[in-house]
């Protein structure tokens, strides 16, 4: 992938330069639209850094109306657009085209309404994650998906990515606790999708823009359910000697109709990276370590701590320990969520994959992975949001050396490939981006691909908003709306792909 | 394949037939791959325990898929059961309590409703449908649920999306585009559908007349508690007769929240629910878990309808315009009860008309919400509009209908002129 094409860059776009950006500056403020070098610096990659592109210009918007406007300009001059929340996406899903507009939704920070009668907050998608919950937790109340970057990434952007999180297991993905959105299509036209009731009628475009990594539309506002916050809420780490034993003991506290708020298990790696890092308490000398979290009521909550209780001991755990105050359960987790720093101190970069599958799979999976790791000389520590069977290898590597970050793509790919051949998804919670685009075709045949690009081209026909994202696409055939690709491989590799 | 099957598979392609019967994927494909080469428009059906909703539209044939029945994969430890689209609701059910499982959207039957008895029909027409029953504001409706599916689109292609795992960004989430459209945009094949241990046991708290104003202040207190409920309704005085259970002290109008669990918490937070909103003793009862489930499976198949001569509307606003939208109706000779803690409104309606209907509708719009009409009489159906639409989204609906089912076979005019 560090050879990966983008779209064609459109010459005739890159000599426009300066007409462009200063229509731009006429129809949103000139101090908005960016466009020196020193400038646009900044935006040259999201949370995916091992990719870089400056874009054309910066658009920052600061009403729907003027990213209707925007958006409308580019479409009629065919220029592309790349839109942009917090840039904290993992896939390369708001990395810049060299011949983009990139639209920059900072401006848009605002909550507007916090509704507790009808349990919801209206904001403007540049809010981040935590701020949502930071509004409502005065009076008792969250927002449940809680992405590992919520205290930075955007609302908007877990939107666009159907964001996750630790807590998705009994609480859902982004698209479960969202109830409507405003978005502006590429043609300028904005309307709302959703509002502040459950299951709109009609074709449900609120599910279909979730997790469409901007290629459908530009989110402008975003309307959230939020929930009370449990009475209480207790989380244990569990030590196993065997990975084995770790992903049996998950299986059976499923099975036993136990549905945890979050259940993690890392393996001997991290547990003891993010240990050192952030000194969580963790038994460092366990082959795995799970922990698993319920809120409830006091009762409740008592009650499934001593089914897990008996359910590891039954699978050979070494060690148990139960959080005694809020103060020691967000300890445990701060290990769990400082796992990309604790990773940075082992290497000079890492990569954090993202693939899902069956939760009885656990254990073949990191054999795999551990196997593959041998294989491309580079080590891997692995975060399992087990409970859903979210998979995160983290693949460390050292990106100024390009054989390195060559072989950190191919043991990303193949690990991804495995969680296909397995039963799972190339993707959790990330997104495709570009970092899986390529992978596509594993998950998909011509036929389901060509079904949702007929769905991209009904909305945005010349494909400018955020193109050479998601989708494997031969040039050619994407103007004709068709697509040739099979088994990864296309029928024409001579022709430039995005 | 066995003798019947063949038998089957030589007749299905016979195009005289007006009811069309493919027991195999591949059948269904051909049929779908003929109809779009000769435009012949197709009606899809399952167990026809909810064709009557939606507009009345022409189709020159059927496609029955209640005989692309059957399940295909069922992991209860991986949560989720993949099944053929034509399989009953019924089937599954069963099969998931073999393993104390179940559908948690709370699927509702409509059969009370049409034909007075139990038929809750297909998955395939469930999902389409996507309405969810009292669980909603919980756990979320069919398109929560709905992992992933294989189906054929409008050009007999085969295709798919998502998968059977619960968390999958990979492409566009079709599963929620293609729950709740009624059979418009795709002929769902399969269907991988995520399934949840039953609760260890349930309880609802039943609160003695409440006037409607005062059920939603209990009912909104109720789902904004730590309590964690899991069903809130109100029904009037109107359906006492409906209610007679050995725990109910009293006679009347009653509000119903359910709380489930395990059995040592369900009863801490019921006790706790009754302190939280000030209840004195004889205020209130408690359902224990036999007559509880009899309650919530009355309320989530609308069984106080049963066999209704009259019409039903679906209407869903913010609970914060239930008690408005109801007083704008003083005038209208109807009866309703409210479900998902007030925001869910089914009205039945006496005697309907063209100008009832929009005026409704109207009301709805300024209460920022939209209904569905379930049940009406059969010579409205053409000329009401079932479903509310706005200029804007009928554009957009138009493009994606036209990019699965470009000659528009798939139910055409089913949920509006055009689509």
């Amino acid at each position: 992938m560090s050879s990966l094409q983008m779209p064609k860059v459109d010459s005739s776009i890159l000599s426009n330069k300066d007409k462009i950006v200063s229509d731009m500056g006429s129809i949103i403020k000139p101090k908005n639209v960016l466009s020196h070098p020193d400038e646009l610096r900044p935006f040259e990659t999201d949370g995916l850094t091992a990719y870089r592109k400056m874009p054309l210009a910066v658009a920052m918007p600061e009403t729907v109306e003027e990213v209707s406007k925007i958006l409308k300009y580019c479409n009629e001059n065919k220029i592309k657009v790349v839109p942009r929340g917090a840039g904290t996406g993992l896939s390369g899903g708001s990395m810049p085209l060299e011949d983009c507009v990139l639209m920059a939704m900072g401006k848009f920070n605002k909550v507007l309404e916090i509704d507790y009668e009808n349990r919801c907050v209206v904001t403007q998608p540049c809010v981040t994650n935590l701020a949502i919950t930071h509004a409502v937790q005065d009076k008792g109340f969250y927002y449940a998906p809680d992405p590992s970057s919520q205290i930075a990434c955007s609302i908007g952007g877990n939107v666009a990515e159907n964001s996750g999180g630790v807590h998705s297991l009994k609480y859902g993905a982004t698209t479960n606790n969202l109830l409507g959105i405003e978005v502006v299509l590429m043609d300028g036209t904005i309307t709302k999708f959703g509002g502040k009731t459950m299951d709109s009628e009609g074709y449900d475009f609120l599910g279909l823009m979730t997790g469409s990594e901007g290629l459908l539309g530009v989110i402008t506002e975003v309307t959230v359910k939020i929930l009370k916050a449990p009475e209480v809420v207790k989380a244990a780490l569990v030590g196993f000697p065997t990975i084995e034993d770790a992903g049996n003991c998950v299986a059976e506290i499923i099975a036993q109709g136990c549905i945890p708020a979050g259940m993690e298990i890392m393996d001997k790696a991290l547990t003891k990276a993010t240990n050192d890092y952030s000194k969580a308490g963790y038994p460092t000398d366990a082959e795995a370590m799970m922990i698993v979290e319920f809120d409830g009521t006091e009762h409740e909550v008592e009650d499934y701590i001593g089914k897990v209780k008996q359910i590891a001991e039954k699978n050979n755990s070494s060690s148990l320990k139960l959080s005694k105050s809020n103060e020691e359960r967000l300890k445990f987790w701060a290990g769990r969520k400082a796992a990309f720093p604790a990773c940075g101190v082992l290497a000079p970069d890492y990569m954090c994959m993202d693939g899902s599958i069956p939760r009885g799979k656990l254990a073949e999976v990191l054999n795999e992975i551990s196997r593959l790791s041998k294989k491309y000389d580079l080590p891997v520590a692995n975060a399992f949001h087990a409970g859903d069977g979210n998979l995160h290898p983290l693949i460390m590597f050292d990106a100024n050396n390009p054989e390195s970050l060559r072989k950190c793509e191919e043991f990303g790919a193949d690990i991804l490939k495995y969680c296909v051949k397995v039963g799972g998804a190339l993707t959790g919670e990330h997104g495709v981006g570009i970092e899986k685009r390529e992978l596509m075709c594993e998950a998909f045949n011509d036929k389901d691909i060509q079904q949702q690009l007929t769905i991209k081209v009904a909305l945005d026909p010349n494909s400018l908003l955020n193109p050479g994202k998601v989708y494997p696409i031969l040039r050619k055939c994407a103007e004709e709306g068709r697509v040739h690709v099979h088994g990864g491989k296309t029928k024409f590799p001579d022709i430039p792909r995005f | 394949m066995s003798m019947e099957e063949k038998q089957n598979s030589q007749t299905f392609l016979d195009f005289n037939q007006s009811v069309l019967k493919p027991i195999t994927r591949e059948q269904i494909s051909e049929i779908i791959k003929e109809s779009y080469k000769k435009s012949i428009p197709l009606e899809i059906n399952g167990l026809n325990s909810k064709n009557k909703i939606g507009r009345n539209f022409q189709a020159e044939k059927t496609l029955d898929l209640s005989k692309y029945s059957g399940i295909i994969e069922y992991k209860p430890e991986e949560l989720y059961i993949k099944v053929k689209a034509g399989t009953p609701i019924e089937l599954i059910e069963k099969e998931l309590d073999k393993n104390n499982q179940q559908l948690a959207f709370e699927p509702t039957d409509f059969g009370y409703l049409f034909s007075g008895k139990s038929n809750s029909g297909t998955i395939g027409g469930v999902v389409s449908c996507n309405f969810a029953g009292p669980r909603r504001f919980k756990v979320g409706s069919a398109r929560d649920h709905l992992l992933g599916f294989q189906g054929i689109n409008g050009k007999g292609e085969t295709i798919k999306s998502g998968g059977t795992v619960v968390k999958n960004v990979t492409g566009y989430d079709l599963c929620k585009l293609l729950s709740g459209s009624f059979g418009t945009l795709t002929v769902l094949t399969e269907l991988s559908v995520k399934v949840l241990p039953k609760p260890e046991t349930s309880k609802t708290l039943i609160i003695n007349n409440p006037h409607v104003k005062t059920a939603l202040e209990y009912l909104g207190k109720s789902l904004s508690s730590s309590i964690d409920p899991s069903g809130g309704v109100f029904y009037p005085d109107s359906f006492e007769k409906h209610f007679s259970f050995n725990d109910l002290i009293h006679k009347g109008a009653l509000i119903g929240i359910r709380v489930e669990g395990p059995t040592n918490s369900v009863d801490q937070r019921i006790k706790r629910l009754s302190e939280e909103l000030d209840l004195l003793e004889n205020e209130y009862s408690v359902l224990n878990v036999e007559q509880s489930n009899i309650f919530w499976k009355k309320t989530k198949n609308l069984e106080v309808f049963s066999n209704t001569e009259k019409n039903l509307l679906r209407v869903v606003v913010p609970v914060s315009e239930t008690l408005n939208f109801l007083q704008k109706l003083k005038n209208v000779d109807l009866s309703y009860f409210l479900d998902w803690g007030g925001s869910l409104i089914w009205l039945e309606l006496n005697d309907i008309s063209i100008k009832i209907l929009n005026e409704i509708k109207d009301i709805t719009k300024d209460h920022n919400g939209y209904f569905t009409i379930i049940k009406v009489e059969e010579d409205m159906k053409a000329s009401a509009d079932i479903f509310t639409i706005d200029p804007i989204k009928y554009k957009i609906s138009e493009k994606i209908k036209k990019s699965f089912d470009p000659k528009r076979i798939f139910n055409p005019g089913k949920m509006y002129t055009g689509i």
